[in-house]
């Protein structure tokens, strides 16, 4: 068990009777990157949702850091504490600053000195080159600007892993590259992520394993070189094929 | 007499501010007690619990159905007789337009909590805030900035809603205008036009300025 911050066992999920997953597990070892890609629909999303329980199961267990998630509203507020997530709207708190919208969970949940947390939130600020909108607020932001923000709005928690849904989806072009490198820095220095994109150059320069999920199940998995230049299942084949355009 | 110049004759304009106080402390009173159970009610029609919805549902439609006029009539007249309850015209007119107002204030508070995007919930519990958390810093100064300019709008309705009650024997300022205007019927015959714009004027003077602070909100959001 040990080295395995996330570890999902037989995950049953359904929309009533609409089932999503029947029989899924994956595991997230410390310090690993994983990208989930697939068709829209595939239940990537959700995948991410019931991991920080915005989502309810329905059978399976998932554990963290070896110990099996429990859903009272109290240990949900501990296990968000633990991983953190960044959706793909914008999704920060339009009536705060960047920096109010970075501090209030460290400040409110997590009950940390403010001028400590303050420090941290600038230095991290700083990292993703948004040092000097500390102040501004979300609406005079460009959607990179609030992407980056969200990412650091989640590392200040000091989350065990990240959650990354689609972040870069609702971006314009331009903007996808400045949200990718905080990303792919993080990758680096060995912050434990699962992510789910579209962008297949940056899952492949980022992951350490791709897994490729379709119709609710782990079709494909393995290492992004091999997975990306010879996908063994004919449907990876074609999922990949639709990214690269040739005149047919 | 002139008929203006009974508005100021004796101690008439005296009373009759002391009837436009009547008139505000009855409407004050309410609006304080509605934006209290409308806030919890219109807090409650957002949650998950299908039947408070339901309850919520029936209770605004009811409310709204039935004239005020009739409300009133139906508190003094009616539930004063079957419960042996002694209320005053006063008492009366604030538990029905306590139960007017909360039912619209729940409506908007509603609308306004659901006017906040679903992502804005989601992203603040993935950031671990409790319920009460969630809603005090992030979805209550949201929704509040929708709110403010409809629940001022609701409150000058209510002020002029307040003349109904003198049909229940409560002396607000209309009430009052009638009084002057019948005891000079002989001497000013005219006094009425007088009276009343009068009385226009009142109300003018204390409605207009929360138009104005609905308006300046209005501006202040776009």
């Amino acid at each position: 068990m040990s080295g395995n911050i996330i570890e999902i066992r037989h995950l049953r999920k359904a929309f009533g009777d609409h089932v999503i997953f029947s029989d899924l597990s994956l595991t997230v070892k410390k310090g690993e990157t994983v990208v989930i890609i697939g068709p829209s629909g595939c239940g990537k999303s959700t995948l991410l949702r019931c991991l920080n329980g915005l989502e309810p199961i329905q059978g399976g267990t998932i554990y963290l850091n070896g110990k099996p998630l429990e859903y009272g509203r109290k240990s949900l507020v501990k296990i968000r504490q633990k991983i953190g997530m960044v959706f793909q709207n914008y999704d920060l708190f339009p009536n705060m600053t960047v920096l109010q919208n970075i501090l209030l969970s460290p400040v409110k949940v997590q009950k940390r000195n403010r001028r400590e947390a303050k420090e941290e939130a600038e230095q991290l600020l700083e990292k993703v080159g948004l040092r000097e909108k500390a102040d501004a607020y979300p609406d005079a932001l460009s959607g990179g600007q609030k992407q980056r923000t969200a990412i650091v709005r989640s590392l200040i928690m000091h989350p065990d892993i990240l959650l990354l849904d689609e972040i870069t989806a609702a971006l314009d072009p331009e903007m996808v590259h400045e949200v990718l490198d905080v990303v792919m820095e993080l990758s680096r220095n060995g912050t434990a992520m699962l992510i789910v994109t579209h962008e297949m150059a940056f899952a492949e320069a980022a992951a350490d394993r791709v897994i490729f999920l379709d119709g609710g199940r782990i079709l494909e998995e393995g290492e992004p070189q091999a997975f990306f230049h010879s996908p063994q299942t004919e449907r990876a084949r074609r999922f990949l094929s639709a990214f690269t355009y040739s005149e047919s | 007499m002139e008929g203006y110049e009974v508005i100021f004759a004796g101690s008439n304009f005296i009373r009759l501010l002391s009837g436009l106080w009547v008139t505000v402390r009855i409407s004050l009173i309410s609006i304080g007690f509605s934006l209290i159970f409308g806030f919890i009610v219109g807090i409650a029609m957002t949650g998950r619990s299908p039947l408070i919805k339901a309850l919520c549902r029936v209770y605004l439609e009811i409310v709204r159905m039935i004239p005020q006029l009739v409300w009133l009539f139906i508190m003094y007249f009616g539930v004063t007789r079957m419960t042996g309850l002694n209320l005053s015209g006063e008492a009366a007119s604030v538990i029905v337009f306590t139960i007017w107002g909360a039912a619209e204030t729940a409506d908007l508070v509603r609308s306004a909590f659901q006017s906040v995007p679903v992502h804005q919930f989601e992203s603040g519990r993935a950031l671990g805030l409790s319920q009460f958390q969630l809603y005090f810093f992030v979805i209550l100064p949201q929704a509040v900035k929708n709110l403010f300019p409809n629940i001022i709008n609701l409150a000058t309705r209510m002020i002029k809603t307040t003349a109904l009650i003198s049909l229940i024997g409560v002396t607000e300022v209309l009430k009052v205008g009638k009084q002057v205007i019948d005891a000079n019927r002989y001497d000013a015959p005219d006094a009425a036009l007088w009276v009343y714009g009068a009385i226009f004027l009142m109300y003018f003077a204390v409605c207009f300025p929360l138009s104005l602070l609905s308006r300046r909100l209005t501006e202040r959001k776009e």
